[in-house]
């Protein structure tokens, strides 16, 4: 039996067990949302803006570890995606993004909503497909889901043309996939996993540096495994914190231009340096001179070969799936001839280490009557006793959150990294609801970022999310603030948000609860009361104090060790 | 330094532009670019002139690998190999020139391919080098129009490129 392209397309998704799709519908998919409506096994999520769907879709796939889905139509519907598939592509998440297209006699006519969809997305997609035929549609889309979710992961664009949804032929949904110019490695090279171990059992000033790829990798139990079996120090990226728990005192927190001075100290000072799934970013090891200035030996983990020696070079390169890799260095240290850690330089380490943490670079007036931002992080974190799913936008609120609420386990942590997309937070939050229904799913926000994507508190409403708002309201853009006044002599352009609107009106307008929270001794009742509230969502307004800064802090181009301390 | 990277690649819509728009977008340099269907048309096959360091060049290797159009890469300069490029130089052919003209070309090892009273189409074939010398040898104010294809690259001897 024939059927037609956008009935295919739908039995695809139920055959790759898609189970929400979140969207917005228009001209160019209209066929699709027919086929969408004849069923109920993909459940659609209705946003209220594309950017938001594809942020939604991202944070689904983020929390689940599953494929995220977005649909959306052309044109207009495809630019406001871009800035999702971007956030996507930068932090490496699996997503399958469809995209309606004009149909194919209309392509290149400048015809209505007609944009070059696989054009504009090339640089941010790790691949992406225009669709021609029919008969196409489902071995590419049983590409796109292998692809998004094998190798190093990433969002994959299918672009159809409105006239292949309506075209008909037979549908069978391959099994599997075959693709000569596509093979990512998964296991590691034995002797090079040899010689990482050697290089750490020599070592007398280890240090142990992860990132998103633990958690991407499924890899956090090897993980930890590791890092007691090693006894060695362990510090976490941005986008890797919760792979390892915050909690062990062998964890030195995050690294990086807002990480803590001992992190930063003990990255600078090893003499080996393992780095698992993680790339030496700009925002992570600062100047790439200065973190040479002292030398050490590199052992490098990635799935993806560009991530090693790209911005630092590297002594011994791993490529392969950081789990199979963990597993297997694990297992050749059990053996008999692989030494141990010389104890004696590890305790004399672990005493320069303690000196370091000391120094408390997370500290903060505690006495203040106003509420200090990092506060209520940490009462957040009481309240929700360390096990809320917690999704950020972009700005000082992310930094606090990231250093303030310790995660003891991955995925729990939901941010936008790499782009540093302003808008990600609430979006992301609804992806992540969806995917665990059952659990506490909290949005650190600040007043800037909330405003890009205040639309969704409606899709909110009508799907019942009851997520919990923390916004971080000091009436700047609070991370441009600061770097105006580090170096930019105080001068705040454009940085103030003039005219506000009331959060809790806002909040209510839209059928939800607002409060709004002004000192600090109605911090914890306000978050013991919103949390009680378990079917509904809950916007806080927390008026912070606007001078705050996140310390420490490296300035941009500078080293690790030339942080700026409280 | 000067590298001659050869890549094979699905024959598919968009995939020189996958390869093209990797080049802009991490500020890589492209001297020259070359691509056709190879004898299994399902392939093309594509030779890019660059240059840059050895840890750009290795990212470039790296990267063109990661696209998911790319099948094979091969840094061509890593060993023995040959390389041609044609032109094809349309130059002025009156007076005195009209015998200089094909003297010129007889020297390079050039043929003349298309005749007028007034000017010659001259085929080159050779090294980049050796079009650039022609060119330097030739009077500029001879030359009335060039085309180049940039180069294609062969690994000598038993090293092959394929599946």
């Amino acid at each position: 039996m024939e059927i037609s392209g956008a009935e295919i397309l739908v039995r695809c998704l139920q055959e790759e067990g898609v189970d929400h799709l979140f969207g917005y519908p228009g001209g160019a998919v209209l066929f699709i949302y027919d086929e969408l409506f004849k069923q109920n096994r993909v459940k659609h999520i209705l946003v209220r803006h594309e950017q938001a769907a594809v942020h939604a879709a991202d944070g689904y796939a983020r929390a689940s570890g599953r494929v995220g889905v977005a649909l959306v139509t052309s044109g207009p519907g495809v630019t406001n995606a871009v800035t999702g598939i971007a956030t996507a592509y930068m932090d490496s998440i699996p997503m399958v993004i469809i995209t309606g297209q004009v149909p194919t006699h209309a392509i290149g006519q400048d015809a209505f909503q007609e944009v070059d969809t696989v054009g504009i997305t090339r640089p941010c997609v790790k691949h992406n497909f225009l669709v021609k035929d029919v008969r196409d549609i489902a071995t590419t889309v049983k590409k796109a889901f292998y692809l998004a979710a094998t190798g190093r992961p990433g969002p994959i664009v299918v672009d159809i043309p409105k006239d292949v949804t309506a075209a008909k032929c037979k549908f069978e949904y391959p099994e599997t996939v075959e693709m000569r110019s596509y093979s990512p490695v998964t296991k590691g090279h034995a002797g090079q996993i040899k010689k990482a171990l050697s290089l750490l059992m020599k070592a007398e000033r280890p240090m142990i540096y992860t990132g998103g790829g633990v958690v991407l990798g499924e890899a956090s139990k090897e993980l930890s495994q590791l890092v007691r079996k090693l006894g060695f120090p362990c510090t976490s990226t941005l986008m890797g914190l919760g792979a390892f728990p915050a909690s062990d005192a062998q964890f030195l927190g995050m690294l990086g231009m807002h990480g803590t001075y001992e992190a930063n100290m003990a990255m600078q000072h090893c003499d080996v340096l393992l780095a698992i799934g993680a790339r030496f970013d700009d925002r992570v090891i600062g100047n790439p001179k200065h973190f040479f200035d002292e030398k050490r030996k590199i052992i490098h983990i990635d799935i993806d070969p560009s991530s090693i020696s790209k911005r630092v070079r590297v002594d011994v390169p791993i490529v392969g799936n950081v789990k199979d890799v963990l597993q297997e260095l694990t297992k050749q240290m059990s053996g008999a001839a692989a030494g141990k850690p010389d104890a004696a330089a590890l305790k004399t380490w672990w005493a320069q280490i303690e000196l370091w943490r000391a120094r408390d670079s997370l500290k903060y007036d505690r006495s203040s009557t106003l509420i200090k931002p990092q506060y209520v992080i940490q009462k957040l974190h009481e309240v929700t006793r360390g096990e809320a799913y917690v999704t950020s936008d972009v700005g000082q609120h992310q930094m606090w959150a990231a250093q303030f609420y310790k995660f003891e386990k991955p995925r729990r942590w939901i941010n936008s990294g790499g782009l540093g997309t302003m808008g990600f937070g609430m979006p992301s939050a609804m992806g992540a609801q969806l995917a665990h229904p059952k659990d506490t799913v909290v949005c650190v926000t600040g007043e800037s970022s909330i405003m890009m994507c205040i639309q969704e508190l409606s899709t909110c409403k009508q799907y019942r999310l009851p997520l919990k708002i923390v916004s971080l309201n000091n009436r700047y853009m609070g991370m441009v603030r600061q770097w105006q006044e580090f170096f930019h002599g105080n001068r705040y352009a454009e940085s103030y948000m003039d005219a506000l609107p009331d959060f809790v009106k806002l909040a209510e307008s839209f059928g939800h609860i607002g409060v709004r929270i002004e000192k600090p001794g109605d911090v914890e009742g306000a978050l013991v009361e919103a949390f009680k509230r378990k079917n509904d969502l809950v916007f806080m307004d927390f008026v912070t104090d606007q001078a705050e800064n996140v310390y420490p802090m490296i300035p941009g181009g500078k080293g690790l060790s030339e942080m700026i301390l409280v | 330094m000067r590298h001659i990277i050869s890549i094979l690649l699905e024959n598919e819509p968009g995939a020189l532009s996958r390869v093209a728009g990797l080049f802009s977008a991490r500020g890589y340099n492209i001297e020259s670019l070359t691509v056709a269907p190879t004898e299994d048309a399902t392939l093309s096959r594509m030779t890019i002139v660059t240059s840059g360091s050895d840890d750009v060049i290795e990212q470039i290797n790296k990267q063109l690998n990661k696209l998911v159009d790319v099948v094979k890469v091969i840094d061509l300069s890593e060993g023995e190999h040959i390389e041609r490029e044609l032109m094809l130089v349309k130059v002025r052919a009156v007076g005195k020139d009209r015998e200089e003209m094909k003297r010129m070309a007889d020297i390079f090892r050039g043929r003349i391919i298309d005749v007028t009273d007034r000017d010659y189409t001259i085929e080159l074939t050779g090294s980049g080098s050796k079009l650039d010398a022609f060119l330097k040898a030739v009077s500029r104010d001879v030359i009335l129009e060039t085309v180049r294809t940039g180069a294609s690259g062969i690994g000598r001897g038993d090293r092959v490129l394929k599946l």
